[in-house]
């Protein structure tokens, strides 16, 4: 019970500490609004909020998906040939370091400023890509050797290899690399929205641009608080998942005795 | 009796330049039960897995003359796939060749009964304990029926009530299935209580030193540790090892 309590606690008397300290110090609405002022800011957009949720969302789990089945498909790949691990790697690294700030305003201009959600989704598609594609080749890589020689006993086949013994073995790998995209795709979904700046933009990130540019501060703090709870929620979804996977079998996922 | 299977000069060098076996001959008949006694590093495992076909020889040859047996392989560790439950993990072999899943399921359940794990079909290997994880690793050596049963040290990390236990299992499991076991061990008792041959080999790089055939009953309890033949036969093997290990030292 404590895991759920002390940090409900703790963000309760955060709020309250901060409603206490803005109208304690007079702070103006305009540099930080108090958690009542942010409450009508929220339920008056609450419409526009809810639509510009759904588009950051729909980028966010279409770039999440992709990164996902990409990842494990080029895992897969390289875990079946040397070569193309040789051959690629290097190339999903330098996708991976360059900033994406900087590549994003070219994919902008390939896809044009009439499709900013295909420009977003590619962006939190690159954002996300690597770790699902780094875990899992690791995960699949590190396939307990006396497994391996039992299957090569038993005359197994790359293919039941790779199914029956090297899968399975790399889930715990390839959930921890999922929570690290869900993230990252989020971050990569607002950045984007942040480059297209103006223009058919209608995500959560322009929400906070446009509020911003009208010092509609309460209405910032709406969409920042919207935006926050997305990433917790996609976080513990995927903690869901992982837990579903891997209770059953996996350290990881043992519940203390005791 | 039928010869099974025949080492003649095999060597094995690794890549590293360390020669673990050198010129080992080796034959064993069908229905022996062949133990292999040496200190750490003498080539033991390595031996096993050339056997299995798991690495091939530097040089000299292995011939099985009645063909190529099927073949069961338990590690020192219980290597079961710890996301799967015992009755999947027992299946492996099974599963591996093909044959269809009633079946499998069917002989994988009987192997697991006849390792003394009934009820435990669907447990977790972290659900066990260390004894019947490794109770699962000898239910999937069996259960495909493999006429050779090679044993890497197998009990080497039980405690001696259930190592005791399980030597008695698989005696019962070898008789009863008339399989030809190759056994690695460290134990000087163990492979006194187990074999019909004992093998004492040298240290690096691992020959056969001494060999010592015994014959213990058939059919026999801890209390056939408490005889004096059996308290013959392990010393006869610990002469050897010390005589081997002296030599090379």
């Amino acid at each position: 019970m404590t895991r759920y309590t002390v940090p409900v606690a703790l963000g309760i008397a955060a709020i309250a500490l901060w409603q206490w300290a803005v109208s304690h110090y007079d702070v103006p609405v305009f540099v930080l609004p108090s958690p009542a002022a942010i409450r009508p800011a929220f339920v008056e957009n609450f419409s526009s909020l809810m639509e510009s949720l759904w588009v950051t969302l729909r980028i966010t789990w279409l770039a999440f998906g992709l990164a996902v089945v990409g990842g494990l498909a080029l895992a897969v790949a390289f875990s079946q040939s040397r070569t193309a691990e040789m051959a690629l790697y290097p190339y999903a690294v330098v996708l991976q370091v360059t900033p994406v700030l900087a590549i994003a305003p070219l994919i902008l201009i390939w896809t044009g400023y009439e499709h900013v959600e295909r420009a977003a989704v590619i962006i939190a598609l690159i954002v996300a890509f690597f770790p699902v594609l780094s875990n899992a080749t690791l995960g699949l890589r590190s396939v307990d050797p006396g497994l391996l020689d039992l299957f090569r006993l038993y005359g197994a086949s790359r293919w039941q290899v790779l199914w029956r013994l090297q899968l399975p073995g790399a889930l715990p790998h390839i959930m921890a690399g999922m929570k690290i995209s869900g993230g990252l795709a989020l971050i990569g979904a607002v950045v984007a929205e942040f480059v297209a700046g103006s223009g058919a933009a209608t995500g959560l990130a322009w929400r906070i641009t446009e509020a911003g540019n009208r010092l509609e501060i309460p209405k910032m703090f709406a969409a920042l608080g919207l935006l926050a709870a997305v990433g917790v929620a996609n976080f513990y979804a995927l903690t869901f998942l992982e837990w579903l996977v891997l209770h059953r079998w996996h350290e990881s996922a043992r519940e203390r005795e005791g | 009796m039928n010869m099974l299977l025949a080492l003649s000069a095999v060597s094995k060098t690794f890549d590293n330049g360390v020669q673990a076996i050198a010129r080992l001959d080796l034959a064993v008949a069908a229905g022996e039960f062949v133990s292999l006694v040496g200190p750490s590093g003498c080539g033991k495992s390595t031996a096993l897995r050339i056997i299995a076909g798991l690495a091939a020889p530097s040089s000299g040859t292995v011939a099985f003359p009645d063909g190529r047996p099927g073949i069961g392989f338990v590690f020192q560790e219980p290597t079961l796939m710890p996301w799967a439950g015992a009755l999947a993990n027992a299946r492996l072999a099974l599963d591996l060749k093909g044959v269809p899943r009633a079946e499998a399921d069917e002989r994988a359940m009987r192997a697991l009964r006849r390792a003394g794990l009934k009820g435990f079909e669907k447990a977790y290997p972290r659900e066990l304990s260390g004894g019947m994880k490794m109770r699962v690793s000898v239910a999937r050596a069996i259960a495909a029926g493999p006429r050779l049963l090679l044993m890497d040290e197998p009990f080497a990390a039980l405690d001696e009530l259930s190592r005791q236990a399980l030597n008695d299992d698989l005696l019962a499991l070898a008789r009863e299935d008339n399989m030809t076991v190759i056994f690695v061990t460290h134990s000087v008792f163990e492979s006194a209580y187990l074999s019909s041959r004992v093998l004492v080999m040298t240290p690096r790089p691992g020959r056969v030193a001494a060999e010592i055939k015994l014959s213990p009953p058939p059919l026999r309890d801890v209390s056939y540790r408490l005889t004096q033949a059996f308290a013959d036969g392990a010393r006869k093997v610990q002469a050897a090892l010390k005589d081997a290990t002296e030599a090379a030292a």
